[in-house]
């Protein structure tokens, strides 16, 4: 079922759009190299901070400290039942996508994009999202600083998110 | 917040590779994961233009308007209390579907333009400067992760000689499931609790 749905997806996305395009009398395949252009900018935009992160990552893998780290992080990790390459992923990805995403690559350079550890840091990546930047730029933008129960529900979803990541991964490899 | 995490990184991997006296190491890694950058870069770059290319269609041909029509039943169960009328419930609507979209540049202004509404409309009696119950769960949902389709971690796996890199997508769709229901079910529970005070 799941790996159906993998199989799917994104077939069905792309002629669902296609088609509401050209049902709405699109121009279909102009709109299409307008976005297209935006996209390649994009790509532009996020390699100089590619570069830059994934270089730190490569110098803290380089060095050593990474496994350091790792071996470190065991007994914490076998306590939460979380992987212990996976926990410096975790915190990172509360702060910032792109330093997370040097960590993901350095966990598929290492162990492989479909070993359990390179399918766990893929679904964590997908299914959770920079919860302190997030909260700093929504809440700033109207001037709130007492935020509540939005930390507490935000740390609570991250974690079932990375929770099931884990079981689902552990599950199909 | 970035600058300090990054400066922590390199000086982290230069202190540590002095003390364990593997320097060579160290300019080594230096060097070949900036050029892997760049070849990653590269690689993606055709899968990201084409993603954004269909999105394009589907944000031009009115999707985005479309779909957030249809939010109606899921917004009413998640804002009881903001009326059909209300200014905010489009921007949310378009934020939500904007976000499962994977469309970052649209669900972002919509975001900002719901909190300033949600902001507007509240009671004088509330201060400004603290959360409204309806601005909490809006953040909470949208930080719980409602991206469909994780396009880039696609593109990254198949760089990295992954089988299978769409593999992910069903785990992906499972897993922000998780999550999302997490976030609603904790909403729902500080609705009950404030119910409840207030009796």
């Amino acid at each position: 079922m799941i790996s159906w749905i993998s199989r799917i997806l994104v077939p069905m996305i792309v002629s669902y759009i296609v088609g509401f395009g050209m049902l709405s009398r699109r121009p279909v395949f102009d709109d299409f190299l307008a976005g297209a252009k935006d996209g390649l900018q994009t790509v532009i935009r996020i390699v100089p901070t590619l570069t830059g992160l994934m270089t730190a990552v490569g110098v803290l893998r380089a060095s050593g400290f990474l496994d350091a780290l790792t071996i470190w992080l065991a007994v914490p990790a076998a306590w939460l039942h979380v992987p212990s390459p996976l926990i410096p992923l975790t915190l990172v990805r509360l702060i910032s996508n792109s330093a997370a995403t040097g960590l993901v690559l350095d966990i598929f350079t290492r162990y492989g994009p479909d070993s359990f550890l390179g399918m766990a840091a893929s679904i964590i990546m997908s299914c959770t999202e920079t919860v302190f930047y997030c909260i700093s730029i929504y809440f700033g933008s109207v001037h709130v600083t007492k935020t509540r129960y939005v930390l507490p529900g935000a740390m609570l979803a991250t974690a079932a998110g990375i929770a099931a990541s884990i079981a689902i991964a552990f599950f199909i490899s | 917040m970035l600058n300090y995490l990054w400066g922590f990184m390199i000086l982290t991997g230069m202190l540590w590779g002095i003390a364990n006296n593997n320097l060579e190491a160290v300019t080594k890694g230096l060097l070949d994961s900036s050029a892997e950058a760049i070849t990653l870069g590269i690689t993606m770059a055709g899968i990201m233009a084409f993603w954004s290319g269909i999105l394009e269609v589907g944000n031009r041909a009115g999707l985005i308007e479309w779909l957030s029509k249809r939010l109606g039943p899921v917004l009413s169960f998640l804002f009881p209390d903001i009326e059909e009328d209300h200014p905010a419930r489009l921007p949310i609507a378009v934020n939500i579907v904007a976000n499962m979209l994977g469309l970052g540049m649209a669900a972002t202004p919509a975001g900002l333009e719901a909190m300033k509404l949600l902001q507007q409309e509240r009671g004088s009696r509330e201060e400004p400067d603290r959360a409204s119950d309806n601005m909490c769960t809006f953040l909470i949902i949208n930080i719980s992760s409602l991206q469909l389709v994780p396009v880039s971690m696609i593109a990254y796996r198949s760089q990295y000689g992954s089988v299978d890199p769409a593999a992910v997508l069903g785990p992906a769709l499972l897993a922000t499931g998780c999550s999302t229901l997490a976030a609603v079910i904790f909403c729902k529970l500080m609705a009950l609790k404030r119910a409840v005070r207030r009796r």
